[in-house]
């Protein structure tokens, strides 16, 4: 679009000709920067909700660097892994640190997906449309639960082996099909040395390939549509005479400036965890995993890493197998459908009534709650409230039509709004 | 020229091509989707297994590994099989109607001689390894407790025949593996058929 409108090498502070030219001439580098970075119009109004996309990119890399270096000390097999990784730990100059800048950017993967997309919640950014945003993101977070399940084995601690055993054992309840799917998928009659170097494979070269290309789609069709804004307002219904929408700052330097304070504020945090708290109580890095695999010994309490531990409660919720993994694998996938289930008039939070209002809390306690008691044993009142809740979180989503089409919602403004 | 273009023929052609073409895919992407079935070596390393339980003294519960899971031997004491016969109203399936064993295992106790029960001990729910707990009615598990395995996991309580209780998310008894006597006290684990 906009790359047609300049010549080439005209962008600021760039000297005519010479080998600029000559490269862009070439390869479409400033008309790329332009469309994407210098030219790209966010509302001015984005508040520091906004700042966790850039935030899961810059930790995408921090994982694929560190997972880089961890791979070349770390042996995918069972008879070595366990050992390779307290090598790591002990005798690879700084191997402690990328290992544990490797364990704990997994965990804030997940806490700065997880806030991306309750923002998008808040503020509507799935609905028309962004409705395919929302979908590739969603896609983004399937493949990075998967990547996080698959790298969760190779430690081959006990909690590693059974947590990879109880994930895999949950496709055994498909009819019919189940039982030889798991075996499939493990390559073996249990989780071995073959499921161990297979589920290395997809870590680090199957599952990052995929989350690459998905983070690129989703950043092109997101740069297709434009960014939303927590007014919820579409800043392209209103263009100055030079076709840049007039509630629009450039996302380079307005935008990135702001993402470079969050970004300092996350090393800070990232940093203190790393050194003073990588195992995080046990919620980053589980105590059972300093034990190696033992394929004849269950520990007495087994519990996934914390960012499924909502969706683990969800599914010990449910006294039947099969209706277990049902249920669990419904509450993924309803977030699929939230474009769709939503059908208020209005975007953001800002212009909702108090229903969508309550139901948006009820949710985040729901979430809390099952998070908490995917973490705790399955006893007595335990498992009463992970039944509660776990309806509250199936509500949400189901009544979500009904809820959101009653809802007296505010007039929304014409352009979009400072709230002090 | 356009009206000289035969379109329902480019149609078939195209058609035709994309036919081909993915019949092929499926001829290609064969060998990979069968790569990750158990190859040649983890068939072997599934061999069956010989037992001696000539030392097994009874109550005591004998663990030994099979394809990598834990097979139980548990040699039952009287008091243990009447207490296999009082959890009958309280388990899902206790006739052993479902295929968790073979047809020589398919019997009140589930087992070819009564007081030797053998069984994997892989939780049916998600496939943890149960904890015995052969203790009368211990404060976590209840005052109606009459020994039997429990998963540490879910939950999932089994009897002394390995029978899953009602209301627990294991759906399925503990599966008796195929196995036979080779002699009064060696049993083969694995095969119930031909020479070891």
């Amino acid at each position: 679009m906009s790359s047609s409108e300049h010549e080439v090498g005209q962008m600021a502070g760039r000297r005519e000709g010479g080998f600029n030219q000559w490269l862009n001439k070439r390869f479409p580098l400033d008309s790329l920067l332009r469309d994407h970075i210098t030219e790209y119009y966010a509302s001015k109004n984005l508040n520091w909700w906004s700042v966790f996309g850039s935030l899961a990119m810059v930790v995408l890399v921090i994982q694929i660097v560190t997972g880089i270096f961890l791979t070349m000390s770390y042996k995918p097999s069972a008879a070595e892994a366990f050992a390779s990784v307290e090598y790591i730990m002990r005798d690879v100059n700084w191997g402690w640190l990328i290992r544990y800048m490797h364990s704990t950017g997994a965990s804030m993967f997940f806490i700065v997906v997880y806030l991306h997309m309750f923002r998008s919640l808040i503020y509507g950014s799935y609905k028309s449309p962004r409705e395919l945003i929302w979908i590739f993101g969603m896609f983004i977070y399937l493949a990075l639960a998967a990547e996080a399940f698959f790298g969760y084995l190779l430690p081959w601690g006990q909690m590693s082996y059974w947590g990879a055993q109880v994930i895999v054992s949950l496709f055994g309840a498909i009819p019919v099909v189940g039982e030889s799917l798991v075996e499939w998928i493990r390559g073996d009659y249990f989780i071995s040395d073959i499921t161990l170097n297979r589920f290395f494979a997809l870590h680090v070269i199957a599952l990052p390939l995929v989350l690459v290309g998905l983070v690129a789609v989703h950043i092109m069709a997101l740069h297709e549509v434009g960014s939303n804004n927590p007014d919820g307002v579409e800043i392209k219904d209103k263009k100055g005479p030079d076709g840049v929408p007039l509630d629009g700052v450039a996302f380079h330097p307005y935008h990135t400036a702001k993402d470079l304070v969050a970004f300092v504020a996350f090393a800070i945090v990232f940093s203190a965890i790393i050194f003073f708290a990588p195992e995080m109580g046990g919620y980053f890095l589980e105590h059972a995993n300093f034990e190696a695999a033992d394929p004849l010994k269950t520990p007495e309490h087994i519990a996934p890493v914390w960012y499924f531990t909502p969706f683990y409660a969800i599914l010990r919720a449910v006294p039947d197998k099969l209706g277990g993994v049902i249920l669990m694998g419904s509450a993924m996938i309803l977030l699929f459908f939230l474009p769709w289930l939503d059908r208020s008039p209005v975007k953001s939070i800002r212009y909702r009534g108090w229903m969508f209002k309550t139901a948006v809390a009820l949710f985040v306690v729901s979430f809390f709650v099952l998070g908490f008691l995917g973490t705790q044993p399955a006893t007595g009142l335990y498992t009463t409230m992970a039944r509660i809740f776990t309806i509250v979180y199936f509500a949400f989503f189901l009544l979500m039509p009904i809820y959101t089409k009653l809802d007296k919602t505010k007039p929304v403004p014409e352009r979009v709004v400072y709230h002090g | 020229m356009s009206e000289d273009v035969d379109l329902s023929r480019r149609h078939f052609l195209g058609v035709a091509t994309a036919v081909t073409g993915g019949v092929g895919a499926v001829f290609a992407a064969t060998p990979f989707l069968a790569s990750w079935q158990p190859s040649a070596r983890a068939q072997a390393l599934g061999a069956p297994v010989e037992v001696d339980i000539g030392k097994l003294e009874p109550g005591a519960l004998l663990k030994v590994e099979w394809r990598g899971k834990p097979v139980w031997i548990l040699r039952r004491t009287d008091v243990m099989l009447e207490r296999v016969r009082e959890t009958d109203a309280e388990v899902r399936d206790p006739a052993s109607e479902q295929p968790q064993q073979p047809e020589y295992a398919r019997n009140e106790y589930r087992a070819i001689k009564a007081e030797i029960l053998i069984v994997v001990g892989s939780c049916t729910h998600l496939g943890c390894s149960p904890i015995e707990r052969f203790d009368l009615a211990p404060a976590d598990l209840g005052p109606d407790w009459r020994g039997g395995f429990y998963c540490p996991c879910h939950g999932s309580k089994f009897d002394l025949a390995g029978r899953v209780y009602k209301g627990v998310p294991a759906p399925l008894n503990l599966p008796v593996p195929p196995h036979r006597y080779l002699s009064d006290s060696v049993i083969l684990i694995g095969s119930d058929t031909g020479v070891a």
